[in-house]
């Protein structure tokens, strides 16, 4: 349960001359959820696509320090992109289903990967949208094309397009940022469903949303993560003053 | 009073941009109108399934038909994948690098070069160099040349349009870039890109001047890649040119424009097609 999933080391991030992280050290656990929260343009996204990479199609960017997946850096040479991205999954701020049908949706990841049975791919579906909570609704059309769904729909199928990878890490950008209050409550509940079989990195929408769901979590400032701790104490008693002050509001 | 003024500079204005829309269509519909009023009479089944006779003046206009299509269809084989493949390096491999500038100032050069330098270059190069003769091959490659600078700049644009999110989406599903490229970068640009290969479909069909100095104007059914052809354009061109037949030279402008319309009719509607099925 409290095994080191991922171990950030002196983590520092840069685009080209401007440094969005500076010198993160933080250890997440395996099956935990870990709320990473601040303000805008703190580093949160930056700190969620280093960690599989798709900071990568980023031009010019450059990083210190390592981030060590189950022990091996993501950044070793040695790396199978393609592989790193199947173990650490990541939902995007606004929904992006891709112009298809549902169902093409899910299985764009396994097919990637050479997946192609028919009943197989079958199975994936239905494994999947049922972990995010969206089969019952979208059972009867599974052929008609994902940009009709409504955005939190949309969102859930994003969510079961990353699950159907059966990732190990499961990241979360601010998944409820366009979503109704209705549509938030039933992807939480999936969130904390999902946490026994993943572990899951969020950036929450706000700091109620982390309250609910996480077990811990870390505020980042300016690139700085300036404290970390159970997602109670965080959000009850903060040590850091700055904390403090952005959790009772005082900016933000 | 200051009412007044802006009332009345706004009807000037919507004058203005309704007087240039009407003149645009009034041109087009009096050139229409012209060839068709004079060409129709002309058309008959046996006008599109007979041989020119006597240099054309009788007998029907299928083999420029025939050479017609097969030229275009050379020209689009050759120059869609090529133009293609090159807009998805410039805006997927490329980058900003020193190269792609360099190509992109090549094709908005090439793309101002009249067609019968292409045709000069095709003739010098094709027909003679590499002894392919007048020829569909070489006419088909010369316009192929022509039509590049479009394909590629529509194409380009096609994919540029498409949402930096599908690329990242398709990433962070563990695809590789070319899996990105072949099943979420092309299939959301597909319809911008056909409709840059069906204009280029279209100036290769209407092209003269390249053609006639590439393909020849021979007048004999084709029967191979070498033969020589001589297609509706250019038969149009000599038939008025050279005062054999305006009657003739009006069918086949007729049977011209009837053939550029119904390709654009059929390529539109699978283009709407395509869109439907995926939203």
């Amino acid at each position: 349960m409290s095994q080191i999933k991922l171990a950030i080391n002196d983590f520092s991030f840069f685009y080209g001359p401007l440094q969005a992280l500076k010198a993160i050290n933080l250890e997440i656990k395996s099956n935990e959820i870990f709320a990473i929260f601040g303000p805008a343009r703190s580093g949160k996204t930056t700190l969620l696509k280093s960690l599989n990479r798709l900071t990568d199609l980023i031009s010019q960017t450059r990083h210190t320090g390592t981030l060590l997946l189950d022990g091996t850096d993501v950044y070793d040479e040695e790396v199978d992109l393609v592989r790193l991205r199947r173990r650490i999954g990541m939902v995007f701020d606004l929904p992006t289903p891709l112009p298809m049908s549902i169902f093409e949706n899910v299985v764009y990841g396994p097919k990637l990967g050479g997946i192609t049975p028919k009943n197989r791919l079958t199975e994936i579906v239905e494994k999947a949208l049922r972990s995010a909570v969206l089969w019952d609704e979208v059972k009867d059309r599974l052929h008609t094309s994902a940009l009709q769904l409504s955005g939190g729909q949309q969102q859930r199928l994003c969510i079961a397009r990353v699950l159907a990878l059966e990732p190990e890490i499961f990241l979360l950008d601010e998944p409820c940022s366009g979503l109704d209050p209705i549509s938030t409550a039933s992807i939480e509940e999936s969130l904390v469903q999902l946490k026994k079989d993943y572990t899951i990195i969020l950036v929450p929408h706000n700091t109620q949303q982390a309250s609910r769901v996480a077990d811990r979590a870390g505020f980042l400032l300016s690139g700085d993560l300036i404290e970390v701790g159970t997602a109670y104490q965080m959000f009850t008693k903060p040590r850091d003053k700055r904390t403090e002050d952005y959790v009772t509001g005082k900016f933000g | 009073m200051i009412h007044r003024t802006r009332y009345v500079t706004q009807n000037i204005a919507k004058t203005i941009v309704w007087m240039a829309a009407l003149s645009t269509i009034g041109v087009m519909i009096l050139i229409l109108f012209q060839i068709l009023r004079e060409g129709l009479p002309v058309l008959a089944l046996h006008f599109f399934l007979d041989p020119p006779r006597v240099m054309g003046r009788e007998g029907g206009i299928s083999t420029t038909i025939v050479g017609t299509i097969a030229l275009t269809f050379v020209a689009a084989l050759l120059g869609a994948p090529l133009g293609v493949g090159t807009a998805v390096f410039l805006r997927e491999y490329a980058g900003e690098s020193r190269l792609s500038h360099v190509i992109r100032f090549g094709t908005d050069c090439l793309s101002g070069v009249p067609s019968i330098i292409f045709g000069l270059f095709g003739f010098v190069f094709f027909v003679i160099y590499l002894k392919m003769g007048w020829s569909i091959l070489s006419g088909g490659l010369t316009v192929a040349a022509m039509i590049l600078p479009t394909v590629i700049s529509t194409a380009e644009e096609a994919i540029k349009a498409v949402p930096y999110s599908y690329r990242e989406v398709s990433y962070s599903l563990g695809g590789t870039k070319w899996q990105t490229i072949t099943r979420s970068v092309l299939p959301n640009a597909l319809p911008g890109i056909l409709t840059g290969i069906l204009l280029s479909i279209g100036r290769s069909v209407g092209e003269t001047a390249a053609v006639i100095l590439t393909a020849g104007s021979s007048l004999i059914m084709p029967t191979s890649l070498f033969s020589p052809v001589r297609t509706m354009s250019v038969h149009f061109y000599i038939l008025a040119r050279e005062g054999i037949s305006m009657k003739v030279a009006y069918g086949t402008g007729a049977a011209l424009i009837l053939l550029v319309l119904l390709t654009n009719l059929i390529a539109q509607w699978m283009i709407n097609r395509y869109i439907r099925r995926r939203s």
